[in-house]
């Protein structure tokens, strides 16, 4: 559990080193995910010790926006004007997004595969 | 003889004055508003209207509207959660990782739902809101909305955004995502779970990453994966979409 913490932050760390080393747009944390999931895919056994942790952290996602989440009531309340334009833009776009993800996803792999995916629908 | 009431009352003034000083009690409030928020979840059998972000959000903001208590002073506590955003954003190559072999057999398929889902969340976002009379810089603040927190502030501020704005429409994009999320996809009949996780993660980062690693272990890793592809996708293609956008919209 403390050694899966440990390698986290230090898969962090180095992806913070490396988008300041090349001054890239994408923040360090998914920068360190993306080298993480490359020595995971080149070192299965890394699995074992950085497994356990990582679920627990997971299972756990939603509290770790809470406090951000109580920023956006505070910025709300403190906002001005052109609310609709914002709200507006939100809602559809998610609406807009999922459905495109979802639909072009499930068409392009039933069409790979038809048979198997009838039959668990 | 002495005001005994009068004493208790100011007594419990003090040592509300020296907790919420100290980073403690915002840490407190947010754990203690989870695990209430997650009981309710719970009980509603996850139904996705029981959001538990949502949920312990309110809780925290009500508390902190009560006491009186400042955002700036509730964060010296809750920035300790906060943090762990980041080892949690690393943690999420963990659950990828083991869907890799799965991956490498949708390759082409999964790249184009990315590529398509990352294209309209700017568009649209940028689009609607232009119509609707929002200012150029406002475009641009809600253009990032659908990638994780970092990245989209990172984003919006490379395009002449608001970061702070911008952070607070990705949460809200985040929520509004998961709970409509299972009622879009049923009306559109969007079943298999690798479709419905993916679709989650491209549009609504990781308040849908947690939504769908708690229907299953599939659609926690298709979300993870369609959060961080995004992430890094809109990074890439926002800096020059966007402004060619503003430009065909006459701004």
């Amino acid at each position: 559990m403390l050694l899966a913490f440990a390698l986290l932050l230090l898969f962090q760390c180095l992806g913070e080193g490396i988008t300041f080393l090349f001054g890239l747009p994408v923040p360090g944390p998914v920068i360190g995910m993306l080298v993480l999931l490359a020595a995971l895919v080149a070192f299965p056994r890394l699995h074992e010790v950085i497994e356990a942790g990582a679920n627990e952290l997971l299972r756990h996602l939603s509290l770790l926006y809470v406090p951000a989440g109580v920023g956006v009531i505070v910025a709300a309340s403190s906002g001005r004007g052109q609310w609709l334009a914002i709200v507006a833009a939100v809602v559809v776009s998610t609406l807009a997004t999922m459905a495109v993800t979802g639909v072009v996803l499930q068409a392009l792999s039933k069409s790979e595969q038809p048979a198997r995916e009838k039959r668990d629908a | 003889m002495p005001d005994f009431s009068q004493l208790r009352f100011s007594e419990l003034g003090h040592f509300w004055v020296y907790l919420a000083a100290s980073p403690l009690l915002g840490l407190t409030l947010t754990l203690c508003a989870y695990v209430f928020a997650q009981w309710v979840y719970g009980k509603a059998k996850m139904s996705p209207l029981a959001n538990p972000v949502l949920i312990a959000v309110a809780i925290v903001s009500l508390v902190l509207l009560a006491s009186g208590m400042s955002y700036q002073r509730y964060f010296s506590g809750a920035q300790f959660v906060h943090f762990l955003l980041g080892p949690a954003t690393v943690a999420l190559a963990v659950p990828l990782a083991r869907q890799v072999p799965r991956l490498r057999r949708h390759l082409f398929p999964l790249i184009c739902a990315l590529l398509s889902g990352c294209v309209t969340a700017i568009v649209s976002a940028v689009g609607v809101a232009l119509l609707l009379g929002a200012s150029p810089q406002l475009a641009r603040t809600v253009a990032p909305k659908s990638a994780t927190t970092p990245i989209a502030m990172a984003v919006s501020e490379h395009l002449g955004g608001v970061p702070a704005l911008t952070a607070v429409m990705v949460i809200v994009t985040g929520i509004f995502g998961s709970i409509t999320a299972k009622f879009l996809f049923n009306a559109m009949r969007v079943e298999s779970h690798a479709a419905r996780g993916l679709a989650l993660g491209v549009a609504a980062h990781g308040v849908g990453t947690a939504r769908a690693f708690q229907v299953s272990a599939e659609m926690g890793a298709y979300a993870g994966l369609g959060m961080g592809l995004n992430g890094v996708l809109t990074a890439l293609i926002a800096p020059w979409l966007v402004p060619l956008m503003l430009g065909w919209m006459g701004r």
